[in-house]
């Protein structure tokens, strides 16, 4: 619909450079790319085929406590399972597949012709891929807990002292430190690149209060990168310092202590997940209005909740740390801060509803995806209430309620959301729509699975089910709810399957997309697909939220209104 | 100690005669016997069949819920069930989650249906080309719905703050029994320091009652890597981190085993390092507690009869035999016991002395005092081994000492290299230690 008589952005269609040139040079092309869209490609694809790593891993847990005493993996295998779970799905596929969002979208969004810095960009990508490729070559090069060639295999938060030369011999712990040290380095860079595009490279018009939900809830999100990985990256710097230059930081027979290590992994910890989390809702933002035919309701609360989730969430970690033996007081205040940012969540929440509420909502597969995002949320908003009330925190901490929990925040809100965008941007990225057949087939195929998964795996845990166990007795009778969690895991990995030939198939088969296949609103619609290498022909000059909006009902501005 | 405004007494339910109707009922069954009611109006089949249809799953949800959670099975269990307490803190903490539940169960209903009636009320039916209304916000709106979930926060947290307060700072009465649970990598060490008792893994606590409280005030401290200490039944769970001694209390009400284990990842057996509280009467603990006061006492198991055998049977070394004479100046044969095992009991023994077993191993009246390992004093009178694993007996304890790994992989206790007569003597030598 955003034609060529459109004056924004002055529609573009010379065909693409790329498919001319060798194969090598093609490579090389995309290796040495500092185009924040090739770079956004290429972080999604990274991060795709770290889901499946991740993935596979996740099933080998499942397999593994499907059934009471089972014998599939040995104790050592399965830690290092979940460790190398956790740790892939959140530093290399969750923050990376964001980020590559984030710098595919935000230029297009505001109508830059790239990122602030595209160098450091590139930097950063390739920082970040080295992590991970070092986390996974530990595989073959550390050794762990157990003296055998191995992966780390403290879980993912690295408990100290438990990662101490003394308890974990051999090199696992140094290659998860020093992978997250790199990757933290390219996240920190990432986020860099993202504060400075948004202050400071925005098209003429684009005043803050105009700027995409998306760009405002990335800019919150790299802001608090900025806070978070910082404590995280020097942990692991003392971690190492500990291990090998004789230093006593966590370590409590010398003097140290291993509370400390707990509250540096947290500082960072709570943080990450709405590192995680708040990209979800940017992705939200966007798809929700479009396909419910209205304008976001409540733009400035919706601002300013993000803002707000920001600040609270810097001073809520100890909520992970009630059991430690904290004072009442402080337990106290721990619960407070971490009930107060209900608040503008519940806020978003409604907002998202009333933006829906008299709308005409269009079912397309990303539309799909983030309303079951919404009640999904919804769940474990409430279920991260009951974890906040201290005293019945005691009991769940660390239960299975727990994991239970936040699956539900990053499966079901973030990876649901995930989803929606890859089938949302798929045509603008590709130039191709995917198929909606096989879109609504995984769409459900996954719902089901999920609730099969997660919902059912809150029970365990109030029935006393610990995490980081590899097995269990059957007296202890969780064996059921364990092969129901299990099931619902065959299901997710059915869905994802299609998702992926999905990509593929549609790639090849996929009907033309055009610049604007959805009748969306915000700049990215108005060059074309795939968008050029300069992205707008022109400087788009932009007069409210809407920008497309504004073009397509002359008539009725949003402008008047704002 | 009890919460008033919202505890769910147990005791309230079964006030009421069973047989009796609620006053309201009877007067209304009265009322309508002298035709003062007028009859209920006729409810037509759809009605009646669509009322029925939604009693019974929602009948069916509340069992499915009630069975799935074993509501109000207040005993003990081997499924470690937090909502079946039957100690003051979990109790406590139960009624806090009844309390969030109930909460969150009404903003979920409220939130969710409205999720629900939009989804299907605003779904596109048949493709047009005009746009809705578009609505940009409405302060008024935002402002309320950013009040109301103010006033749950607050009145959320002022309930929680409460419990948080009631549950930790509980004082400590003087009659308390005091306990030192110090986690290792993958086991649990328990000390009674006012009864100078030291066992493993298994806890024996006294029942609290009413009429006669005793909690069990616990400091937890760790050897090694963090724990934690989770009886769900008894109370939620409190770390034992090695640089901070924790404070934990519980006071079960009913007597009985109670399950739970290490609640924080602590290495390659995390997973087998499984908890046995075992409450028992005032009288059961003052007899288990006086025994586990005595020195070693080798006992022959069922099989062989029950008496006891001397300490100094088989050739000792002086100095342990004279500090296992004024240890147990009791342990003076009865009867004469069947010979040959007496002796396979005593060569165990040497055995257990003269090989690696006592570096980390204490058997209090002997010469074996290590503390890297379980205290074995009164092994033999323990149900579990290998931190509640498996069963205590002879040919567990076998394959145990035989090398740990195969029924506990990553234990840090070695294969012990003993030939197979060997681990049969010290297995009936530990066994013996009731």
């Amino acid at each position: 619909m955003a034609d060529a008589s459109l004056p924004i952005g002055s529609l573009d269609l010379t065909p693409d450079r790329a498919a001319e040139g060798t194969f090598r040079e093609w490579l090389h092309g995309w290796v040495i790319t500092v185009d924040h869209k090739r770079l956004g490609i290429l972080y999604v694809l990274y991060s795709l085929f770290f889901l499946i790593v991740g993935g596979t891993e996740a099933m080998i847990i499942r397999l593994q406590l499907a059934q009471p005493n089972s014998h599939f993996v040995s104790p050592e295998v399965y830690n290092r399972m979940f460790t190398m779970h956790g740790t892939t799905m959140v530093f290399l596929v969750g923050m990376p597949i964001l980020f590559g969002f984030a710098n595919y979208l935000v230029p297009l969004m505001i109508g830059a012709r790239d990122m602030a810095f595209p160098r450091l960009n590139a930097l950063s990508f390739w920082l970040t891929a080295f992590g991970g490729i070092m986390l996974y070559y530990s595989f073959i090069g550390g050794f762990g807990l157990y003296g055998q060639g191995s992966a780390p295999d403290v879980g993912w938060f690295a408990y100290a002292p438990l990662t101490t030369r003394t308890y974990s011999q051999g090199h696992a712990v140094d290659f998860w430190a020093l992978s997250l040290f790199v990757t933290g380095w390219g996240t920190l860079g990432t986020a860099i690149n993202i504060v400075a595009t948004t202050i400071s490279m925005r098209c003429k018009g684009m005043t803050m209060m105009r700027l995409p939900l998306f760009c405002w809830l990335m800019l919150c999100v790299s802001a608090l990168t900025l806070i978070a990985i910082t404590p995280l990256t020097a942990a692991q710097v003392m971690l190492e310092l500990d291990r090998y230059l004789g230093a006593h930081f966590f370590d409590a027979q010398a003097g140290g202590s291993a509370l400390i290590w707990a509250h540096f992994f947290w500082i960072f910890g709570h943080p990450e997940v709405y590192i995680l989390v708040l990209p979800a809702f940017a992705i939200a933002n966007e798809i929700i209005p479009v396909f419910s035919r209205k304008a976001m309701f409540g733009y400035p609360a919706m601002v300013a909740a993000s803002v707000g989730i920001v600040f609270i969430s810097v001073g809520v970690w100890a909520h992970h740390m009630f059991t430690v033996g904290m004072t009442s007081a402080a337990n106290a205040f721990f619960t407070l801060s971490t009930m107060i940012i209900a608040v503008p969540t519940g806020i978003k929440i409604f907002n998202w509803l009333a933006t829906m509420w008299g709308g005409k909502l269009r079912f397309a597969t990303p539309m799909l995806f983030c309303t079951a995002f919404v009640f999904q949320f919804l769940i474990s908003g409430l279920t991260g209430i009951m974890l906040s009330a201290s005293p019945w925190d005691w009991q769940l901490h660390n239960s299975y309620f727990v994991v239970a929990h936040f699956h539900y925040v990053l499966v079901g809100s973030i990876v649901f959301n995930i989803f929606a965008a890859l089938y949302y941007w798929y045509p603008k990225v590709s130039g191709r729509m995917m198929d909606e057949k096989l879109g609504k087939l995984h769409f459900w195929l996954f719902l089901i699975g999920f609730h099969l998964t997660f919902d059912f795996m809150h029970v365990p845990g109030i029935l006393g089910m610990p995490r980081w166990i590899y097995t269990y007795e059957p007296s202890r009778g969780w064996g059921t709810w364990n092969l129901i969690v299990s099931i619902g895991g065959i299901f997710q990995a059915i869905a994802v399957a299609i998702f992926l030939y999905n990509m593929v198939y549609s790639a090849l088969h996929g009907e033309e997309a055009g610049p604007d296949p959805w009748d969306a609103w915000t700049l990215e619609w108005a060059t074309a697909s795939p968008p050029p290498e300069y992205n707008f022909a022109v400087e788009p000059v932009v007069s409210s939220r809407r920008p497309l909006w504004d073009l397509k009902h002359p008539d009725d501005p949003d402008w008047k209104y704002e | 100690m009890t919460v008033p405004g919202f505890i769910k007494s147990s005791q309230a339910s079964t006030d009421a005669a069973p047989g009796a109707l609620p006053e309201w009922e009877e007067r209304r069954t009265y009322m309508l016997k002298c035709n003062l009611l007028p009859p209920l109006p006729a409810l037509d089949a759809r009605r009646l069949l669509l009322q029925r249809g939604m009693r019974s799953a929602a009948l069916l949800c509340m069992s499915l819920l009630v069975a799935a959670v074993g509501w109000g099975e207040n005993k003990p269990s081997p499924t470690p069930n937090m909502f079946a307490p039957t100690s003051t803190p979990a109790q406590q903490e139960y009624v806090m989650s009844l309390f969030v539940l109930a909460i969150t169960g009404g903003i979920l209903l409220v939130v969710g249906g409205i999720w629900a009636y939009v989804v299907w009320k605003f779904r596109e039916k048949e493709p047009t080309e005009t746009e809705p209304a578009q609505i940009y916000g409405s302060p008024q709106v935002e402002l309320a719905w950013t009040i109301i979930p103010v006033i749950l926060v607050v009145v959320l947290f002022l309930t929680t703050a409460r419990m948080i307060f009631a549950i930790q700072d509980n004082p400590k009465p003087k009659n308390a029994i005091d306990v030192t649970v110090v986690g290792h990598q993958f086991w649990w060490e328990f000390r009674y320091p006012k009864y100078g008792v030291v066992i493993a893994n298994e806890l024996h606590v006294p029942m609290s009652t009413k009429e006669r409280p005793q909690p069990t005030f616990m400091k937890l401290q760790s050897a090694d890597v963090w724990h934690s200490f989770w009886v769900p039944q008894l109370a939620g769970k409190v770390d034992s981190i090695p640089d901070h001694v924790n404070e934990m209390w519980i006071d079960p009400h009913v007597p009985g085993l109670y399950v739970g284990q290490c609640g924080q990842f602590c290495g390659v057996e995390h997973a087998k390092m499984l908890l046995r509280v075992y409450v028992d009467t005032p009288d059961e603990f003052q007899r288990w507690i006086t025994r586990q006061q005595q020195p070693a006492v080798e006992q022959q198991g069922d099989a062989q009869g029950s008496q006891s055998v001397p300490v100094n049977a088989g050739g000792l070394q002086p100095a342990s035999f004279e500090q296992a004479q004024q240890a147990s100046p009791q342990a003076v044969p009865a009867q004469a016991p069947g010979e040959a095992s007496m002796n396979q009991v005593a060569v165990g023994k040497q055995v257990f002395q003269t090989n690696a077993c006592m570096n980390c191993h204490a058997v209090q009246g002997t010469v074996a005092n290590g503390r890297f390992g379980p205290d074995l004093t009164h092994f033999g009178s323990r149900e579990t081994l290998g931190s509640g694993i498996v069963a205590n007996n002879v040919s567990n304890l076998k394959a145990w000492i035989r090398n740990p790994s195969d029924l506990k992989e990553g234990a840090l206790m070695p294969p012990m290299q003993l030939t197979e007569t060997q681990l049969e003597q010290v297995s009936l030598y530990l066994t013996s230690l009731k």
